[in-house]
């Protein structure tokens, strides 16, 4: 199943209670309020343990978001830009996060650098609808995928670490 | 900025008509009015027409008045839609918005020349040239963003020769938003369709037929996966997402488009659920009710309406009502694997047929998170844009 520190990540990110999708009016935006509040906790628990590894950001609209996400390998941070649209069946679906940067450079991912998340991700999400979000999804797919692709890749030589990504935030 | 993107949009259009002109230099054949059954090597549709000398199909010229919209054009859809280029439907809309690769090679019909064109260009394109006859409408984006579904539901609802809705929607996507969204389009609009599929180890697949309000629409239950007798264990998945054969997606496309013209030109019996095992060669089938508690509110909204249809004539149950085991000597050991379906589970109501099972299991009591020691969050007294702005500045 899931290993024992995601699992502890993800009890400690707040769960959400609206059951909308972005065709929701109203309750949508109350659902955007819940994400928000979920992602920021999230982060500040990050922060707090010396973690933190991304940042995420919405268009007005709570459908399209995107941000940066950071892995730090033999202490040297790689960055990479994330992105993903939130779909119609949302959040009976989850979002699927794409590293549009990395499309085509390894064969865990789907057209447009969408990663290829693990046989546990989506029965996990089905069984916690409506209560998992994005911050979920960020932690329970990408945290995973990150931590096993990105040291093979470096070590394939297919990224290499650049200087700007120093200071970021 | 414009410019370029004129001067893309212009390259596209090039590429587009090369790629056209290469894969066959001469035009096809001219369009033809009416199909004809003469038995002459001129007569593209003799065979087909030949169905109804032979009593197998009443009326097979309705075809020509029929639209079929076929979502999703890679391994499944590209074969489908041949197929029913090829029987002379009267209209075929594609949806797709991936681009044709190398990596698509080991599946059927697209050719290396057509490698970066878009699928449902390139699917055009051959379609037409083998029968002008049919009127292909392609449409190359997204269904499950916002806008873009929107446009799918309206092309869903008004895109039949006559302007009404289609007569049959096919999924052929490779993904489960895909189908959720599908699903939740065809049971806002009532609209009659069927789910297929092959599963990402590539030696199984599936059809089955929604009449929403009447069969258990893709949201009724977890996904239902056909046992491929492979212990998950010794399932190796280092390095790769998917694989996939032209046999599988072959003998699913044939299987779906097969069930397709038995409805649309109503003969024989319309398969409500068509599993495949290749491994076992198996084969169950198998009728799915509804779900009342099923999450999607038009479901529930059309099961309502056919509770409440008066006496409603049972074409479909005669079909699968087969309770007899498929098999009565199991000699595979073909079996349920209840590991993950603890006893609290909802999944009743499913009677599943032996060799199909849910992929997983959802608890009916949704009260207890696996983690809850977050809590849910507190109704915040800041408003959307002060949160956006908390998280931009952190």
């Amino acid at each position: 199943m899931v290993d024992e520190s995601t699992r502890k990540t993800l009890s400690s990110i707040p769960l959400l209670q609206t059951k909308a999708g972005p065709r929701d009016k109203e309750l949508w935006v109350n659902r955007l309020k819940e994400e928000y509040q979920a992602l920021i906790k999230y982060v500040q628990n990050n922060k707090a343990a010396d973690n933190d590894w991304f940042r995420l950001e919405s268009d007005k609209t709570g459908t399209r978001w995107f941000g940066k996400c950071w892995f730090v390998h033999n202490l040297l941070k790689y960055e990479f830009d994330l992105e993903f649209d939130i779909p119609i069946t949302y959040p009976t679906t989850a979002p699927e996060i794409a590293l549009p940067g990395l499309d085509g450079k390894t064969a865990k991912m789907y057209r447009g650098g969408k990663i290829c998340l693990t046989d546990h991700f989506k029965p996990l999400w089905a069984r916690n609808v409506p209560k998992f979000g994005i911050a979920h999804a960020i932690a329970l797919g990408l945290g995973p995928w990150l931590a096993v692709e990105v040291p093979d890749l470096i070590e394939k030589g297919v990224i290499s670490y650049q200087e700007k990504s120093e200071d970021t935030k | 900025m414009s410019t370029v993107e004129e001067l893309q949009k212009k390259v596209r259009e090039l590429e587009t008509k090369l790629a056209a002109f290469q894969s066959n230099v001469a035009p096809g054949r001219k369009k033809i009015d009416v199909m004809s059954s003469e038995v002459v090597d001129s007569n593209p549709y003799s065979r087909l027409m030949a169905l109804k000398r032979m009593g197998i199909v009443d009326n097979y010229e309705k075809i020509r008045e029929l639209s079929v919209a076929v979502v999703g054009v890679g391994g499944v859809g590209s074969v489908t839609a041949e197929m029913l280029t090829r029987c002379g439907i009267g209209k075929l809309i594609l949806f797709d918005y991936d681009k044709v690769e190398l990596a698509n090679m080991n599946r059927l019909f697209f050719q290396p020349h057509q490698a970066g064109l878009s699928k449902v260009d390139a699917a055009a394109a051959t379609l037409q040239n083998i029968n002008p006859d049919v009127t292909i409408d392609a449409y190359n984006y997204n269904i499950t963003t916002v806008d873009n579904f929107q446009k799918f539901c309206d092309t869903i609802r008004a895109g039949s020769l006559t302007g009404g809705p289609v007569d049959l929607v096919l999924s052929c996507v490779d993904n489960f938003e895909a189908r959720m969204a599908i699903n939740t389009a065809c049971n806002e609009l009532n609209q009659n369709w069927f789910e297929s599929g092959v599963s990402e180890n590539a030696v199984s697949g599936h059809i089955q037929f929604i009449v929403p309000g009447e069969t258990a629409c893709f949201a009724c239950a977890p996904p239902l996966v056909v046992a491929s007798k492979i212990d998950e264990k010794t399932l190796k998945r280092e390095g790769v997402c998917a694989a996939s054969l032209p046999t599988t997606m072959g003998i699913v496309a044939g299987f779906l488009v097969q069930n397709t013209l038995k409805y649309l030109l109503s003969f024989g019996n319309v398969t409500h659920y068509l599993g495949y095992s290749a491994l076992t060669d198996y084969f169950p089938t198998m009728s799915l009710k509804p779900n009342p508690q099923c999450d999607d509110i038009y479901c529930r909204q059309r099961q309502s309406e056919v509770n409440a249809r008066p006496a409603p004539v049972e074409v479909a149950t005669e079909v699968t009502e087969d309770d007899s085991p498929v098999h009565t000597d199991n000699q595979w050991g073909i079996c349920l694997i209840d590991e993950n379906v603890p006893e609290e589970e909802d999944t009743s109501n499913l009677n599943l047929v032996d060799g199909v099972q849910v992929a997983y299991s959802i608890p009916v009591d949704n009260g207890t998170p696996e983690s809850s020691t977050g809590g849910a969050v507190a109704a915040s007294e800041l408003s959307l844009e002060e949160l956006m702005k908390q998280m931009k500045s952190m």
